[in-house]
């Protein structure tokens, strides 16, 4: 069978980093291709060479046998490849319709544009209105324009980033169906995936990257968790710290100092959405004491956002009460615009979050030298990869520039601890030391407050699940298990 | 009251005149920001453009001076694009610089080339040219259709740019770089060059409008005579929430808001005239704190 | 300042000489002459430095600081040339009333109040953008205008000589005018500028204030998010205090060099300022030195105008050449970002290390 796409020899350097060292691929019409890997593989920038996104350092990309001379987005788009990143890549201020418009590259007749907008989703299972503004999408619906916009751009190879991440498992199970169609018709996709039971359950084939380089390939018949694992990380599974998620979101072993005084404790909270229209949460009621950690399992958009700042006193609540003990420290979502000043230097963004009562801050002046001192220590105290505390932020890798907020936020030692996706986007290495670092802190007493997008990491970290759904917070019943627990993530359930 | 229809005719006039180079510059300037630059540079362009209509109309004739003017304007606007898409500096800062320039080369060239007499009253400017028919209309004939040559352009570049920024791929691509560079680029569209040839038409149209300035409006040329005409229209753009339609009707409100001052003259009413002077900019602020909230910039606007 | 910026700068100022040589050789004129006489106008003799140069130079850093303080914040204050208008308005205003005082006070006082004008004046555009995010780059311009239409009233109207001839007021009481450097016309304002710079450069590498105006500049999200600095405030605070800044410049001008208030007081000095923080990297000494640069270009172009013939905006081309070559070098070097982060950023890794 000649192959839809194949991928011989990429290499991929960024500066002093060998994103791919020579990774081979190959995808095959009318099948559903897994691409596994852990955080900081490699698989996301093949795709992107196999878009036209970016072009390797040696290599070649063939398309149906034909190898074209210059490779670009365009191109890409013309030889029938249409990729769906993990983030979101429509124009915001735009309408469903002219994201459309824009990435099939139809003439713009408003009219007619709309009507080919519905009629195309509704055919391929995943209906969407033509005149809704993009940014006012649910990350459900987003994804799907992605989707949409790569078959109106009569895509038959369809590259798919990570696309059940934000999804809840009932919509995962929605979009593999749709994807199955796909391929019936004769279409081939790569499913971009960090979750080996995703593989195993929904592709027909699976390559295994690992740093770089293919380390396995093949039909998925014949593998198992155990098998991909050992690919993945080159190790067995409990090496690597991690296991099969646990069945059941019981509490765990009483949290220290149970009985003592909450040390967040919030009652019938009410927070407008941040960054959008009307109210995200509603009549909000939760208590965490010191020493638990309490997770958030939601769907993106759903109000947890608001719930995790509204306690960290970065909203504030439109009503109700809030009462949350000092010092708090957080962790935000985003390192890079909203944890981390990429242009200023280690030691002056550890300042930045300095509260006032730091010993190098007097009065309303600074001691430069004793910072920097502080910021050395950190930066040995939490195994950052950094020459010295003068370099800019921006030099550091995810990993290290998210080491250096969790360590900025967790040396004040707070009373209550808010995370949001800390370890998105991170290898397993930093993320096992992020993982630690708030269990210790929940060890030494502090509240911690947690949500991420993926559920089996909630459900690993935590002593206690909430469930965020539709503005409400909903306690799991004691004997709630990971299925329950996803189901009532989503709404009409 | 028979001298109410002619004075108000004749205000209304007025205004049109006085519109007409802050509409054409800030239609200009309209399709730039769209495409996600700020060219504060355009006071500059809008000066460079009305010596070049001055020096080409001395030397042949009012069409080459508008040739020259609208030339002029664009050669400016490609050493700011060099500056800003080329290197990718910021936008502010270069466009003041460019404006800051284009005071000094303007004035350094006018004085070498006329002397300390100026260039006088003599050039020959654009008459008005009144439509067959639609120029005898009561009140406004005159107005509208008895106009020189360029107040006709702009209005016609109105339906023109609104035609090819909405219902054009072209115009589609462009208002996506403008809102969101890195998706646009995703898409297969040349960012770089869309900016570019925005930045390039934008300094056309200021050219164009200091052209008018001097050939159909004052007669002559005089060192700064643009007076902030310029910045003026990137208020205008504003205004008119990067619409043409609605910068051409922004355009307008300010020209009449201008020509107040030779409505009160005729009145004899007993203000100092530079509250008039004032007025137009103070309307202009109110307007801007007036459209609060309902006002959305192009989300990459100025990201270099 | 680093050996990088000393040679951008050096660059910079060479090459728009250049293309001013050039334009003018090209436009007929004698180039030889002409940068010979902005030479001996700037810094030929002690008079020329002291009462050409400095004096000119005054104004150029005074506002260049408070523009420096407002760039950190990214607030973009382009309106300073109406608020240094507004301050002399108020400072000739308050000049012709107090001659009974005595005179450190008389002059204390206009400036005063010429630093209130300033503050006034910008009082709206902040507003306007505390309130309403409307972009201050456009409020603020729009008020120059509104500024320079108030001087001409006032110069005609209220504040008009007694003699009623010339669109000019009458000249200020003796009290309050600044002292002058015997021999020169160099005024204290020269002082209070040191003064000021050294005062700023304490406050942006030692204190919170000046850190926090830097993070809301660099990164205003990362500020309100981890620093917890109220973004709106600190903006709306440095845009006040470069609008204060800008109209004391007004004021110190009246109260050292004119005396009086008439039209075209300022040839421009809001807009120079601009090229002047920022050429001088956002930095109290860069900008002294930035400011003195640019004084003794226009001093020199006075000079240049007086024998040699050439227009003297002809220097203007100069500083849009230096602007555009720092732009350029700043911008190429970091694959381009604005020119803030590329400012503040080199200068960054200084501060940091207190």
């Amino acid at each position: 069978m000649t192959p839809a796409l194949e991928l011989i020899g990429i290499r991929k350097r960024f500066g002093s980093v060998h994103a791919l060292r020579g990774a081979d691929f190959t995808l095959l019409p009318g099948e559903l291709h897994a691409l596994l890997g852990e955080n900081g593989a490699g698989k996301t920038t093949l795709m992107r060479v196999a878009a036209g996104l970016l072009r390797p350092d040696s290599g070649h990309v063939r398309v149906a046998e034909t190898e074209p001379h210059a490779f670009s987005p365009r191109i890409a788009r013309r030889l029938g490849i249409g990729m769906v990143h993990q983030h979101f890549t429509s124009v915001p201020a735009f309408t469903v319709a002219e994201n459309v418009a824009l990435a099939a590259g139809w003439p713009v007749a408003p009219s007619r544009v709309r009507e080919r907008v519905r009629e195309l989703s509704a055919r391929v299972g995943l209906p969407l209105d033509p005149d809704a503004r993009a940014e006012r999408l649910s990350v459900a619906l987003r994804q799907r324009l992605e989707i949409v916009k790569a078959l109106a751009a009569e895509a038959r190879i369809l590259l798919l980033d990570e696309p059940t991440a934000v999804l809840a498992p009932a919509e995962v199970a929605d979009l593999l169906r749709v994807i199955r169609r796909f391929t019936e018709s004769g279409g081939a996709v790569v499913l971009i995936t960090h979750k080996l039971d995703e593989a195993l359950s929904a592709a027909d084939r699976v390559t295994v990257l690992r740093r770089g380089e293919v380390v396995s390939s093949g039909a998925v018949e014949g593998q198992s968790a155990e098998t991909l694992a050992a690919a993945m990380i080159g190790g067995s599974l409990s090496e690597a710290g991690g296991g099969p998620p646990p069945a059941s979101a019981a509490p765990g072993p009483p949290a220290r100092g149970v009985g003592a005084r909450p040390a967040v404790r919030i009652e019938s909270l009410d927070v407008a959405r941040d960054g959008g229209y009307g109210i995200a949460l509603r009549g909000a009621s939760l208590t965490i004491g010191p020493g638990e950690i309490v997770g958030v399992a939601a769907v993106e958009g759903n109000g947890q956002r608001e719930l995790l700042r509204a306690v960290a006193g970065r909203l504030h609540p439109l009503r109700g009460v809030r009462e949350v003990a000092a010092p708090v420290g957080f962790i935000p979502e985003d390192r890079s615009t909203e944890g981390l000043i990429p242009d200023m230097t280690l030691t002056e963004n550890i300042v930045l979050g300095a509260s006032g009562s730091e010993p190098w801050i007097r009065g309303g002046a600074i001691d430069w030298s004793a910072a920097r001192a502080r910021t050395a220590e950190l930066i040995q105290e939490y195994a950052i990869d950094a020459p010295s505390p003068d370099i800019a932020a921006a030099t550091l890798s995810g990993g290290n520039q998210q080491r250096l907020v969790v360590a900025r936020e967790l040396a004040r030692r707070p009373a209550v601890v808010v995370a949001e996706n800390p370890t998105r986007g991170l290898d397993i290495r930093a993320t096992a030391t992020i993982h630690a670092r708030l269990r210790r802190a929940a060890s030494e007493g502090a509240a911690v407050l947690l949500h991420s997008g993926d559920l089996d990491e909630v459900l690993a970290l935590a002593t206690r699940v909430v469930v965020v759904r539709s503005g409400a917070v909903i306690l799991p019943p004691p004997d709630a298990t990971r299925e329950t627990i996803g189901g009532s993530m989503l709404a009409g359930s | 009251m028979t001298e109410t229809i002619p004075l108000v005719a004749g205000f209304l006039a007025a205004a049109v005149r006085v519109a007409t180079p802050i509409m054409l510059a800030a239609t200009g300037e309209t399709i730039t920001q769209r495409s996600g630059v700020l060219n504060l540079g355009i006071e500059g362009m809008m000066l460079a453009g009305a010596l070049a209509a001055t020096l080409g109309a001395t030397a042949v004739g009012p069409w080459t001076g508008v040739a020259l003017g609208i030339g002029a304007g664009m050669l400016l606007a490609a050493v700011f694009a060099l500056v800003v898409i080329g290197a990718r500096a910021d936008q502010v800062i270069a466009g003041t610089a460019i404006t800051l320039g284009a005071v000094g080369l303007t004035g350094t060239i006018y004085r070498q080339a006329y002397g300390a007499g100026g260039a006088g009253l003599d050039l020959p400017t654009l008459a008005p040219i009144p439509l067959p028919g639609l120029s005898s209309l009561p009140i406004l004939g005159p107005a509208l259709f008895s106009q020189p040559a360029p107040t006709y352009l702009g209005f016609l570049a109105v339906p023109i740019v609104w035609w090819l920024l909405f219902r054009t791929r072209a115009g589609l691509a462009l208002r996506a770089t403008g809102e969101s560079a890195e998706v646009a680029r995703a898409s297969g569209v040349p960012t770089r060059r869309v900016r570019a040839a925005a930045t390039l038409a934008g300094g056309g149209f200021a050219g164009l409008a200091g052209a008018t300035l001097v050939l159909a409006q004052v007669g002559s040329f005089a060192e700064r005579m643009t007076a902030g005409r310029g910045y003026v229209a990137i208020a205008i753009v504003v205004l008119g929430r990067w619409h043409p339609a609605g910068v051409a009707v922004a355009a307008l409100a300010f020209g009449a808001a201008m020509a107040l001052q030779f409505l009160f003259q005729t009145l004899e009413l007993d203000l100092p005239y530079q509250l008039f002077l004032m007025l137009p900019y103070v309307l202009a602020l109110l307007a801007l704190a007036g459209m609060v909230g309902r006002v959305r910039a192009p989300a990459d606007l100025a990201k270099p | 300042m680093r050996a990088r910026g000393w040679l951008v700068g050096t660059g910079a100022l060479l090459a728009g000489i250049a293309v001013l040589a050039t334009g003018l050789g090209l436009a007929g004129y004698d180039a030889g002459l002409a940068l010979g006489a902005l030479w001996s106008g700037a810094f030929g003799s002690w008079y020329a430095i002291t009462s050409a140069t400095l004096v000119r130079s005054v104004p150029l850093v005074v506002i260049g600081l408070g523009l420096a303080i407002a760039f950190r914040a990214g607030a973009f204050n382009i309106g300073a040339e109406g608020q240094f208008y507004a301050g002399a308005i108020a400072a000739t205003w308050l000049g012709l009333h107090v001659g009974s005082l005595p005179a450190p006070l008389a002059a204390a006082a206009v400036l005063s109040v010429a630093l209130l004008a300033g503050a006034l004046w910008v009082a709206v555009p902040v507003l306007l953008r505390v309130r309403y995010g409307v972009l201050e780059v456009i409020s603020t311009l729009l008020l120059n205008f509104v500024a320079e239409a108030t001087m001409s009233l006032v110069v005609q109207g209220p504040l008009q000589e007694r003699q009623g001839i010339y669109p000019q007021s009458d000249a200020i009481a003796e009290a309050a005018r600044l002292p002058l450097m015997p021999g020169t016309r160099l005024h204290a304002g020269f002082l209070i500028a040191l003064a000021g710079a050294a005062v700023l450069h304490h406050l942006f590498t030692r204190t919170v204030w000046g850190f926090q105006l830097r993070a809301v500049g660099l990164g205003q999200r990362a500020a309100e998010i981890s620093g917890r600095i109220d973004s709106r405030w600190a903006v709306a605070g440095a845009l006040a205090i470069s609008g204060a800044i800008a109209g004391l410049a007004g004021g110190i001008e009246v109260a050292g060099v004119s005396y009086a208030l008439f039209q075209n007081l300022s040839p421009g000095y809001g807009f120079t300022a601009i090229a002047v923080a920022l050429l001088g990297r956002l930095h109290p000494l860069g900008v002294v030195l930035a400011g003195i640069l640019f004084g003794a270009l226009e001093a020199g172009a006075s000079a240049m105008q007086r024998e040699a013939g050439v227009p003297a905006v002809a220097v203007y081309v100069v500083e849009a050449v230096v602007i555009l070559v720092v732009l350029l070098a700043e911008s190429l070097r970091r694959g381009g970002t604005t020119a803030l982060a590329a400012i503040g950023s080199a200068t960054g890794t200084a501060w940091g290390r207190g």
